[in-house]
């Protein structure tokens, strides 16, 4: 036994585990960083106010109620509007079309959409549907995010019914179940968690969206119900506001930076759990 | 057939009374294809009504094959194709006309890994029971008994019957399956390899199940282990690189088989 290749190795071995754990530390700080700077500048901005007032002009008291409800309204109407196109058309490709032309093809797009910068799918709702009307509205902003989530739902409900094993499909279809009834009683039953899982995600990813709805939804300084009209929302408030040279203004910006982030947190915490509880299972 | 019967294989196998003998299924000329390789080649066989028929034979050899055929189970699969005739009481099973909804419902099948549905264990059965017949909770609940009594779990699971099917240890997720298969009522019931993931003494409980089922079904199984074709079967069919070696009597193929890879395979000299 040669020890000298021995400590080699094992030498080695030490300095790639160094620089792994380096290269961690690395990303978590900025995270970290991110994190504490956030809570830092926003926390103290933390007030019920913030819930219950409107956006003000600048030197007065208010708070992000507009915004908040607008992204609300605008996020649950994309995801309202895209779960439904995205889950049918994954559903097609892990059960109908699995070894078909088209649904390669689709795959490969839904791939490119998946990682289109968010600024041109904006441009493009811009494009459909904010010029024919002749003005911005929320509907479109809902409509752009839509478009965000759809990639998003249509791969994890591709993956996650990949994941359902072909056997119990097999077994669904040996009593006499028809396809459809397989998929929806079976299929979509043993996935469900990891489809709900997917729905979280791609909501968390468009809540935080800027760039589709400043081309969409623009903004809107007052409370606004009106779907075709512009809408307010976190993510364009906050760019208008820390753009903006007020104090009072930059610091609404982070309380509403911290509101999205701790949102996406919580989501993506309940995400996580079940999926563990998939796994668990 | 009990328990004690799982260590004493080949004894007290009577023949089989060739006169009462009516076929249920009867295969001619099968061949079957994965894409361009043919699975099967001449396949010519009758399963009859009220027996246990066994398919034995070395790994790749074709028996889970010509069993999917049966059902043709292969169908979610593309380019998989069977050419010849297999006909169900008369009934071409191969048409491409045949419902193959229907067709499933009167060939059911259990398989090599237990696979209860992510439901729990009375929905596991009293769904596929809904599906083709319009009946009262209270008969569904009978139903549901029954076929639990029959798949001898019921004892086990009566007082947890909302549990998940999940829940079960391997043997009684497979016994679920098999009470699952009856209550849908088929003719047929295709077994693929039923035990091969379970403990001896939950393989003894089937076996048990597989020789009561006879008396209401026509039954085909898949095994590897040549004891148990010999204690369930009352025909069995050697199939050696996708062809039909040998068919008869399991008590003529265990004694005196006619081919001589039949008496290799059945004395362990390959396989």
């Amino acid at each position: 036994m040669d020890r000298s290749l021995y400590a080699r190795r094992r030498l080695f071995n030490t300095i790639a585990v160094t620089a792994s754990l380096g290269a961690t530390g690395i990303g978590l700080a900025w995270l970290a960083v991110i994190l504490f700077g956030l809570f830092w500048q926003g926390f103290s901005g933390l007030s019920p106010k913030v819930f219950t007032e409107m956006t003000p002009p600048p030197g007065a008291d208010g708070g992000l109620l507009n915004a908040i409800t607008g992204s609300l309204v605008m996020t649950v109407l994309g995801v309202v509007i895209g779960t439904p196109i995205g889950l049918l058309a994954g559903t097609y490709m892990a059960e109908y079309g699995k070894h078909d032309k088209l649904s390669s093809v689709v795959r490969f797009i839904n791939d490119i959409l998946l990682s289109a910068p968010s600024i041109v799918v904006g441009l493009f709702i811009y494009q459909i549907l904010v010029r024919p009307m002749g003005h911005f509205s929320a509907l479109a902003g809902a409509v752009s995010l839509a478009v965000l989530v759809i990639p998003v739902v249509v791969r994890t409900t591709e993956d996650m019914l990949n994941l359902v094993p072909n056997t119990l499909r097999e077994a669904a279809v040996s009593i006499g179940l028809p396809r459809s009834l397989m998929i929806r009683n079976i299929a979509y039953r043993a996935a469900l968690s990891g489809i709900v899982t997917g729905v979280l995600l791609a909501v968390a990813r468009v809540s935080g969206e800027t760039a589709p709805l400043l081309f969409t939804a623009l903004n809107n300084q007052f409370f606004s119900s009106n779907l075709n009209a512009p809408m307010a929302s976190l993510p364009a408030v906050i760019f208008q506001f820390a753009l903006s040279p007020y104090k009072d203004w930059q610091k609404l910006a982070w309380t509403g930076a911290l509101i999205i982030t701790l949102s996406v947190l919580a989501l993506s915490i309940v995400a996580r759990a079940l999926a563990g509880s998939r796994k668990a299972s | 057939m009990n328990v004690a019967s799982v260590s004493t294989p080949l004894v007290g196998h009577t023949p089989v009374d060739q006169a009462g003998l009516a076929p249920k299924i009867t295969i001619k000329n099968l061949d079957f294809f994965y894409g361009d390789s043919k699975a099967l080649k001449n396949i010519n066989l009758m399963l009859y009504a009220n027996k246990a028929t066994a398919f034995i034979g070395p790994s790749g050899c074709g028996k889970s094959t010509l069993l999917r055929v049966l059902n043709r189970m292969y169908d979610l699969y593309p380019g998989q194709h069977a050419t010849g005739e297999v006909t169900l009481d008369g009934e071409n099973v191969l048409s491409s006309r045949l419902d193959l909804n229907l067709l499933r419902a009167r060939v059911g099948m259990v398989f090599q890994k237990p696979t209860p549905f992510p439901m729990s264990i009375y929905e596991n059965i009293a769904f596929g029971i809904r599906l083709y017949e319009r009946l009262s909770k209270s008969e569904v609940d009978d139903r549901v008994e029954h076929s639990l009594r029959r798949a001898a779990l019921w004892e086990e699971v009566k007082d947890k019957l909302s549990a998940s099917g999940q829940s079960l240890s391997g043997g009684q997720q497979q016994r679920l399956c098999i009470a699952r298969t009856v209550a849908v009522r088929p003719e047929v019931i295709l077994f693929d390899e039923p035990c091969s993931a379970l403990d001896p003494i939950s393989t003894a409980k089937i076996e048990t199940l597989i020789d009561e089922l006879k008396e209401d079904y026509t039954i085909a199984i898949v095994t590897h282990n040549m004891q148990q074709a010999a204690r369930v079967s009352d025909f069995t069919a050697f199939m050696y690189l996708g062809e039909l070696i040998e068919f008869g009597d399991t008590s003529k193929i265990f004694t005196s088989p006619g081919d001589r890879r039949t008496q290799d395979y059945i004395t362990g000299r390959f396989g």
